[in-house]
Order: C-alpha cells, then sequence, then structure tokens
C-alpha cells in the first residue's frame, strides 16, 4: 500500500510517500511561509521526484488537528480532496499524536505541546505500552499551568515535544520540576514520515465529512452557545 | 457543418458565506449550480464571522462539488478546465475553495483558471444574454459597489467605485438600526415599497463629475434621524424610513450609471452582484434606461444568478481558458484582488 501523508497544523510543512512502513520519500521545511502557496507545489514535485502519478497512491493521511486553524484547513482541505477525487483513503491523525511518536520508546510520559496563546496551550498525555504508543488522557485545549498542575499529581517522568515548549517550559518547570525534560532538537518539529507510520493501520474516514479538530470552537460561536445554550443547533449550512 | 466543441468548466466558489460548485458550457451554460448557503449560522452574529465561513466551507466542499458534477452528469473526462475565485473576499474562505481546486486540477492533469469574483458577477450576465462590448456593469454587493466599463471580454476598467461603504454594506448596518435580522436588504426593499420617500435623505456626490459613490453619510443622516426621533420620544414610520433610504441609494446608482453609459457611448448596460437582486434598484434603472437609453440594452439577471454562485465564475473563467490563461499550484487566495 502506497501512502502520502500530509502535516501543515504549524509552521512546519511535512509531506512523505510510504510504501506501508517503508518511507520512499520526505519533504520537510519549518519556515514562516504560507502553506497554501507551497503545499501542491511541494505535492507535486515530490510525486515527480519519486516518479509516482497521484493515482498510484491507495491512501491519504493528514495531520487533522489541533493546530493553526489556517494550516490545518489547507492540509485537510487538499486531503480530502485528492481522497475524494481519486476515490482513496483518507485517514485523520491527531497532530499533537504525530509530535509524540517523534519520541524513541520510553518509559516517561510524552507531553506534546503546542503554544495556543493567552497561557493556554493545545496537548495531551501519550505513553509507549508494549512498544505501541498510545493516548493515556485525550487531546485539549487548556491553561499551559492548569495543565502542567494535572500532571504533577502523576507519578514519574515526563518529556516535553513540540517547538513551542519553551513559551511553557517555566511553567512546566513549576510544577513539575525536576521530573520533566525536553526532546532533543531533531524531535520537535512534526514529520509526516511519522504521521504515515501511524496511519497505516488506522481506520479510513468519512472522507466528505471529514473536519480539522481545531479542540476549540471559533470565539464567536463559543460565546453564542454559551449565550444560547437550548438553541445549538446541528447543521447551519442550507442548499438554496 | 462542423459542430462546435463543448468546453466544460468545473467551477468552485468560496469566498464569503456560500459554497458553491458548478458546471458550465461553453461559458454560457449552467449544466449544474450547487449553492450551500451559511446564512443561518451568521445570522446568529448579525454579520459574516469569518472563521465560522471557513470552518463551513471545510465541511461542505467536496459534497458540493461532487454533487455539482452528479447533477451535469459529467467525469473529469469531460472536462476543459477547473476555475476558481481567487478573489477578492474572506482569505480563511478563500483558501478552502483555492485549495480545492488546485487538488482536482492536480489529481486529474487540468488546467487551473484564476477567477475574479467580480467578474465572476459580471459574467453571470452572459446566461441570459450574450454580452455586447463596449459594455458597462454597475457590480453592487455587500462589499463592492462599482462601474465597470469592458471594451472586450476579459478587459476591465473600473471608472467608478465607492469611496466608503459599499452600497450592500450600507443596507446591513441600517438593517441592523432597523432591529431587522441580517441580512436586512431583502426586508427593507419590501418596506421600502411600502413607505415613501418623506425624509429625503442626501444623495451624496451625485452631481460631481465623477463616477464613484460614497454611502457612509446617508448612513450616518439615517442613523441621526433615528436617534434624534428617539430622543424626543417621536414616532418614525419605518417603511417610509427604509423608503427614504433606498430612494437615496437608488437614485445616486441610477443616475451615475445613466451619466457613465451615455458618456461612454457603450451598447449594453448590466447589473451585477447580490445588491441587484433589490427590486427598488432593477424598476428604477429599468425605467430610466426606457426613458433616457432606449438604444442600449440593459441586462439583468434573474435573482438565482445575483447572489455568490459557482456557475458565474465558470462564465468568467471561460475568458480565460479561451486565452489560455492558466494559474500555477502556487495559487494563493487573494482576498484584496482588484479587478483588470
Amino acid at each position: 500500500m502506497k501512502l502520502l501523508a500530509i502535516d501543515t497544523s504549524n509552521q512546519a510543512m511535512s509531506i512523505a510517500v510510504m510504501e506501508n512502513e517503508k518511507i520512499i520519500g520526505e519533504l520537510t521545511t519549518n519556515l514562516k511561509r504560507n502553506h497554501s502557496e507551497r503545499l501542491m507545489p511541494a505535492i507535486d514535485a515530490l510525486m515527480k521526484e519519486l516518479s509516482l502519478e497521484i493515482q498510484e497512491i491507495d491512501r491519504i493521511a493528514v495531520a487533522k488537528g489541533p493546530g493553526s486553524y489556517t494550516g490545518l484547513r489547507i492540509g485537510v482541505t487538499i486531503a480530502k480532496t485528492l481522497a475524494w477525487t481519486l476515490n482513496k483513503e483518507l485517514v485523520g491523525i491527531s497532530s499533537l499524536k504525530v509530535l509524540a511518536a517523534n519520541v524513541n520508546p520510553t518509559h516517561q510520559y510524552i507531553v506534546p505541546v503546542m503554544d495556543a496563546r493567552r497561557g493556554n496551550v493545545y496537548t495531551g498525555l501519550y505513553q509507549y505500552k508494549d512498544g505501541i504508543l498510545e493516548e493515556v488522557e485525550p487531546d485539549t485545549h487548556i491553561s499551559a499551568d492548569k495543565w502542567a498542575e494535572h500532571l504533577s499529581h502523576k507519578e514519574g517522568q515526563f518529556i516535553l515535544v513540540g517547538e513551542d515548549y519553551g513559551k511553557h517550559q517555566e511553567t512546566f518547570e513549576k510544577h513539575l520540576t525536576e521530573r520533566v525534560s525536553v526532546a532533543p532538537p531533531q524531535q520537535q518539529i512534526p514529520k509526516a514520515s511519522v504521521l504515515g507510520i501511524l496511519s497505516v493501520s488506522s481506520e479510513a474516514e468519512e472522507v466528505h465529512t471529514f473536519t480539522p479538530d481545531y479542540l476549540k470552537l471559533a470565539e464567536a460561536e463559543e460565546n453564542w452557545q454559551n449565550a444560547h445554550p437550548d438553541l445549538v443547533e446541528d447543521n447551519y449550512v442550507e442548499k438554496i | 457543418m462542423k459542430k462546435m466543441e463543448k468546453k466544460l468548466i468545473l467551477a468552485i466558489e468560496s469566498s464569503c458565506d456560500e459554497t458553491s460548485a458548478a458546471v458550465v458550457e461553453n461559458g454560457n451554460k449552467i449544466l449544474s449550480n450547487i449553492v450551500a448557503s451559511q446564512i443561518k449560522s451568521h445570522m446568529r452574529f448579525g454579520g459574516v464571522v469569518p472563521e465560522i465561513a471557513s470552518r463551513h466551507h471545510v465541511e461542505q466542499i467536496t459534497q458540493i462539488i461532487e454533487e455539482a458534477m452528479e447533477v451535469a452528469e459529467v467525469t473529469y473526462e469531460d472536462l476543459a478546465g477547473v476555475a476558481v475565485t481567487e478573489g477578492p473576499g474572506l482569505v480563511g474562505a478563500l483558501l478552502i475553495g483555492v485549495n480545492a481546486a488546485k487538488t482536482v486540477a492536480y489529481a486529474h492533469k487540468l488546467p487551473l483558471i484564476a477567477v475574479n469574483h467580480m467578474a465572476g458577477h459580471i459574467y453571470a450576465n452572459k446566461f441570459i444574454h450574450p454580452m455586447t462590448f463596449p459594455l458597462l456593469a454597475l457590480v453592487v454587493s455587500g462589499g463592492h459597489t462599482e462601474l465597470v466599463y469592458m471594451a472586450e471580454d476579459g478587459s476591465y476598467d473600473i471608472i467608478g467605485e465607492t469611496r466608503d461603504d459599499a452600497a450592500g454594506e450600507a443596507y446591513d448596518k441600517i438593517g441592523r438600526v432597523l432591529g431587522l435580522p441580517y441580512p436586512g436588504g431583502k426586508a427593507i426593499d419590501q418596506m421600502a415599497h411600502e413607505g415613501q420617500d418623506v425624509y429625503h435623505f442626501p444623495r451624496a456626490m451625485i452631481k460631481e463629475a465623477n463616477y464613484d459613490f460614497s454611502f457612509s453619510g446617508l448612513k450616518s443622516s439615517f442613523i441621526n434621524k433615528v436617534h434624534n426621533a428617539q430622543q424626543k420620544g417621536e414616532e418614525l414610520d419605518e417603511h417610509d424610513l427604509a423608503a427614504s433610504f433606498q430612494a437615496s441609494v437608488v437614485e445616486v446608482l441610477v443616475t451615475k450609471t445613466i451619466r457613465a453609459a451615455k458618456e461612454y457611448n457603450v451598447k449594453q448596460l448590466l447589473l451585477a452582484g447580490g445588491v441587484a437582486a433589490n427590486k427598488g434598484l432593477r424598476e428604477a434603472l429599468t425605467k430610466a434606461m426606457k426613458e433616457e437609453l432606449p438604444e442600449v440594452e440593459l441586462v439583468i439577471p434573474p435573482l438565482s444568478l445575483c447572489g455568490d454562485n459557482a456557475a458565474m465564475i465558470g462564465a468568467a473563467g471561460f475568458v480565460e481558458l479561451e486565452k489560455r490563461q492558466f494559474a500555477e499550484y502556487n495559487l494563493n487566495a487573494n482576498p484584496g484582488l482588484l479587478l483588470g
């Protein structure tokens, strides 16, 4: 099975082509530049370099969030449109799990971190069990302070992964003291090959209804739902 | 006789709060035109919330494109290109259509065509009547108020535009003052037909020797009138308020448009954009053209083609297809894209 993996959930852009768990090609950049301009040319260039036609790909994997709203939507739109238009399988994997899986098997808890502004983080708690990375607590949007305090009640060691860790390192150290460490630099940005490996055995998604896991409502939506808890509807879009 | 080749374009539009896809034949025949409106969502906020619009577009995009292909009964082999709105519009919303269009073009090795949304509104008229050049188009929507001179297909010269609020924006704002649900345009148009122009709001820039517009002064006069009455405890007739507001907007638009049509000696006048659905504007422009420029053909799109839709993007995209003006895979959303 050939697989194309795409991660544009944050500043880094990473794409990879795999044959099952074998990496055939991977392209990763970490620039403050626009994913919309660069993702499709990157896919085109990588496929050409590998002398592959996009039709030969059996499965599209995408980092489904959380992360930058715009970045997620670009990756997800291209992934779901490719899967739909070529009738291929689509798999979505947590962007935080992709980061966590950068860390080699260890007995420590793995804590992927993305900055979510105003002292908040997108984060989760992962751990290797019998060599397989498992989610210990679901991904969440939370204040870094609350999260670090919550983790401090657990026993064991923690390893932080994700480029934004520096913005919250002090908070984690305050609550976890010497029990927290930081992953090495080569593990700090997402790699699509890691996403690809996580996707090989995952179940395919329903393509049309697939959307990013933002882990957070739009601010206006959140305010409105808080003010009108009884009026929330399932479907706000109508064909005219 | 050689049969004319049919060229089909798959068109995608997502510039604001409608996700739309269409299949258009030779730039003038609609095979399908699917429009999913988010208005029910944005009504909750009294206006379009960009982040929420972007989220809805991702939910809808592939379903809408699939439906457009199914209704038109076409496959990718039948297509000559994929056209998409590049701008102007909301950047996050545009990005969904742009990236979906690029993907379909790439996956099926089809030319990618970038279309200006305003050109799309103008070309919506081509579904009803062939375009005769030179022509003048009055483009009025929630974001734009422009007079566009076209010497030929694909050539756009903006000879006048709003210096502040767009006409549709002014409607939305006074709709809010009158306590109408968003968007207020349709309700104001209906109320206007049951009232009289008794308040004589100013006709901004109507006599100035240019083709520009201004609607923010009118909006302020309207708000002042309502607030002053409230302070004095006076009751104003809402229908008369609506009628007076609409009379000002329509008179300025019609007067300057007719003057421009005369000066530029055009053969055709096109009405375009969401506000082209306004009954008061349609009636006044029809009447004025009959009286003052009977030799110039007036084309007004049906209501179904006034709002944002992908068929119009396919019509404008056909011009680019014929010129073989194609976009690359690095096409980006261009929220401030200018016409011409």
